[in-house]
């Protein structure tokens, strides 16, 4: 199949910090994923957190840091993509924001968040989905991140691309835009809260009778596969891309 | 109202366990969320209404002043009093000192968040006066002795059955825990107060410059019976209340009652202006609105601005989910949830109300469905950056976070603690999970910790020599 002509660039993979230590197969699948589109992936070495934690956490000045070291590692490249709804809405909308006072970085983080996308939504958008060849042939449910979901509107682009999976069933929980409870560091500074909003969740997500849970933010799903865990729920999770590039034949995350 | 924001954990954590509250904050959620939506949806423009509005009050407070000053020059012209309050204790001596010179005995209110926040009832109570409430919920609350838990359904913590005993207690009837035997019990013990009544107070939803008129949105029509009955009306209202015309409040009073009990409108919109004339066959002999600051002038010219445009609908504490976890009284203050974790901060101190903002997930449901668009979440955030100026987070976290930056800005370093934790971690997973991390108790008392492979992506990816 030949690539349309926009699709020769280099993008920068967001190696994103759970991602990156806690689901690796994560960064595969999404890697494999952009290949395929036809485009070549680099995964900067310099590259650390975004920032964002500092910046929900109440330290902009950190935050900022942080902004100006990621947009020195991926400017110079034709996009920055990452398998996460959550760091690109920080790096999307927080950075232009929180650098718009800096003469010598404001265009710098605009021009880089122009070009930033979450990996389904690219996929999606700029082309790639006619090359996803997977089969999963289970009953899933999708699990909408609050980041991606109101922050850069994902909403489409994953059941679209879930559609195309051959032998895969979507089914849609109730409830379905509530948020999980996770919250970055609320999810331990206010453990309790955080667990009932998560016991919520997966109560919904239960009653859809799905064997699979799907969803598009690792911290998310972190917190949801410990509390399936906990409760010795017989369900798998796993992040969208593992099911989209045929990367979901291990065990589930917090699994063996 | 007594501050009671530090004991937000142990409140919070009460009410999770709190099998009642969370019958009725169940009940709750479902009845708001489920009508909003639907009346949102028979509004094809309601999108464009909200921008508008948004727009709108922008305008507004950009010339507040001037409508303040329009506004009181009308409620002169028609013959009613202004009185300006800087704060809640000028506010308080002002109805104080109003009530003192009718001779009041009995005062009959109408629901209002602001004599809320000025602590009115108690300072009345002091005067040996009769505070009477007659909205339902209200009224409710007052026979529990409690605060109010939402800022339009003021006993929402309550099921139906507990209000039903309460009343038994209170009336010595006998427990009927239907909600139109319950109404119908409130109205005939309200009805015969009204008559009795001195004095009668009431909040403002708008106050209307060209008019000098104000305006309250009522479901029982008891703010119309208790303004035109006693021969003192008293408003009470924020100074951001005003808007210049009558079809700017009506477009604030389309997205009001949407956004607020999912109702076209509310069945009883009210306008009051001054006191009763020659002709007028009923209504007060006089007529005093206080205009109360507490605080808001000095928002309008800071990064909350924006929080001005609030119209105390409760859609943002509606969609909330840990409002819906924990109801509004473990707040600790008048206002509770998402616009009370940005206001309630501001009015009572950023120490003094830490966890408001921080007990958040951010996930932005709030601002989504907020009428007049204000980016809840964004400023929730900017709370969290004022505490954190003033070093108000815990030092533990705070020595956490800089330590993680010192790590975050520097690659070789952050990497190599990556790598390390994530051997560590890989090595106390059992069946690919951690059920119990000393230190990080917070996340397994909870919920199970995935456990990782061992290696990160970026050593394996450059393991593969895959690129630089």
């Amino acid at each position: 199949m030949p690539l349309p002509p926009d699709r020769a660039g280099t993008v920068g993979l967001f190696a994103t910090c759970l991602m990156n230590a806690m689901r690796p197969n994560i960064g595969f699948a999404a890697a494999q994923l952009l290949e395929d589109a036809g485009w070549r992936v680099e995964v900067p070495r310099e590259q650390t957190c975004c920032g964002q934690p500092a910046y929900n956490g109440g330290d902009e000045d950190a935050a900022r840091a942080l902004a100006r070291r990621t947009i020195a590692q991926f400017e110079a490249f034709d996009a920055l993509v990452a398998p996460s709804g959550s760091c690109l809405a920080t790096l999307k909308h927080d950075y232009p924001r929180l650098l718009r006072d800096d003469p010598l970085w404001a265009g710098r983080a605009q021009a880089l968040a122009d070009k930033s996308w979450e990996l389904l939504t690219f996929l999606h958008e700029r082309g790639g989905a006619e090359r996803i060849r997977s089969r999963f042939p289970h009953r899933v449910v999708y699990h909408d991140s609050c980041s991606g979901l109101r922050q850069l509107g994902i909403r489409e682009a994953p059941r679209a691309l879930l559609a195309r999976v051959e032998g895969l069933t979507l089914i849609e929980a109730e409830d379905r835009e509530v948020c999980c409870g996770f919250g970055g560091t609320f999810s331990v500074k206010y453990p309790a809260l955080s667990e009932r909003l998560a016991e919520n969740k997966v109560q919904r997500l239960l009653a859809t009778r799905a064997e699979v849970v799907l969803g598009g933010d690792l911290g998310c799903l972190l917190h949801l596969a410990g509390r399936l865990a906990r409760i010795c729920a017989p369900v798998r999770v796993y992040h969208t891309v593992e099911v989209l590039a045929g990367l979901a034949d291990g065990p589930g995350i917090g699994q063996a | 109202m007594q501050i009671r924001t530090r004991e937000f954990v142990p409140r919070a954590t009460f009410a999770l366990h709190d099998p009642n509250l969370q019958r009725a904050l169940a009940n709750a959620a479902g009845g708001f969320i489920g009508k909003r939506a639907k009346a949102v949806a028979e509004v094809p423009e309601f999108e464009a209404l909200r921008e508008a509005a948004r727009v709108r009050k922008d305008e507004i407070l950009a010339e507040l002043d001037l409508w303040l000053e329009r506004y009181e020059e009308r409620v002169r012209a028609v013959g009613g009093q202004v009185h300006w309050a800087r704060d809640a204790e000028e506010a308080r001596a002002i109805i104080r000192a109003l009530c003192a010179r009718a001779g009041a005995k009995t005062v009959a209110k109408g629901k209002s968040m602001v004599s809320e926040e000025i602590g009115l009832n108690e300072a009345l109570a002091t005067d040996g006066l009769e505070v009477i409430e007659t909205d339902l919920g209200e009224y409710i609350v007052q026979l529990a002795k409690e605060p109010p838990s939402h800022i339009i359904a003021p006993a929402v913590h309550k099921t139906k059955e507990q209000v039903a005993e309460l009343f038994a207690e209170h009336h010595g009837t006998t427990p009927e825990p239907t909600v139109p035997g319950l109404v119908t019990e409130a109205r005939e013990q309200l009805r015969c107060q009204f008559f009795r009544t001195d004095v009668g107070i009431t909040g403002a939803n708008f106050l209307i410059a060209e008019t000098g008129a104000s305006v309250i949105v009522t479901n029982e029509g008891n703010g119309d019976l208790t303004q035109t009955l006693a021969r003192v009306h008293i408003v009470t209202a924020g100074i951001e209340k005003v808007v210049p015309t009558l079809e700017d409040a009506t477009l604030f009073l389309r997205l009001l009652a949407r956004s607020a009990t999912g109702q076209d409108s509310e069945t009883y919109t009210t306008y009051s202006m001054g006191p009763r004339r020659a002709d007028d066959p009923d209504g007060p002999q006089e007529y005093h609105v206080v205009l109360v600051d507490n605080g808001r002038s000095r928002m309008l010219g800071g990064p909350w601005r924006e929080m001005l445009r609030c119209i105390r609908c409760g859609a943002c504490m509606n969609h909330c989910p840990v409002y819906g976890a924990i109801g509004g009284h473990a707040y600790g203050w008048v206002y509770p949830g998402p616009m009370g974790s940005v206001l309630t901060p501001l009015f009572v101190g950023l120490d003094t109300a830490y966890d408001l903002p921080n007990a958040c997930t951010l996930n932005g449901r709030c601002g989504e469905v907020c009428p007049v668009k204000i980016p809840l979440p964004d400023l929730i955030r900017e709370v969290r950056h004022a505490q954190q100026r003033d070093g108000l987070h815990p030092p533990a976290e705070q020595r956490a976070k800089a330590l993680w930056r010192r790590a975050a800005e520097r690659p070789a370093l952050y990497h190599g603690l990556e790598r390390l934790a994530v051997r560590l971690l890989a090595t106390l997973g059992q069946n690919g999970r951690i059920r119990r991390l000393p230190g990080l108790s917070a996340w397994t008392d909870a919920r199970d910790l995935p456990a990782p492979a061992g290696r990160t992506f970026l050593e394996l990816w450059h393991a593969k020599g895959r690129d630089q």
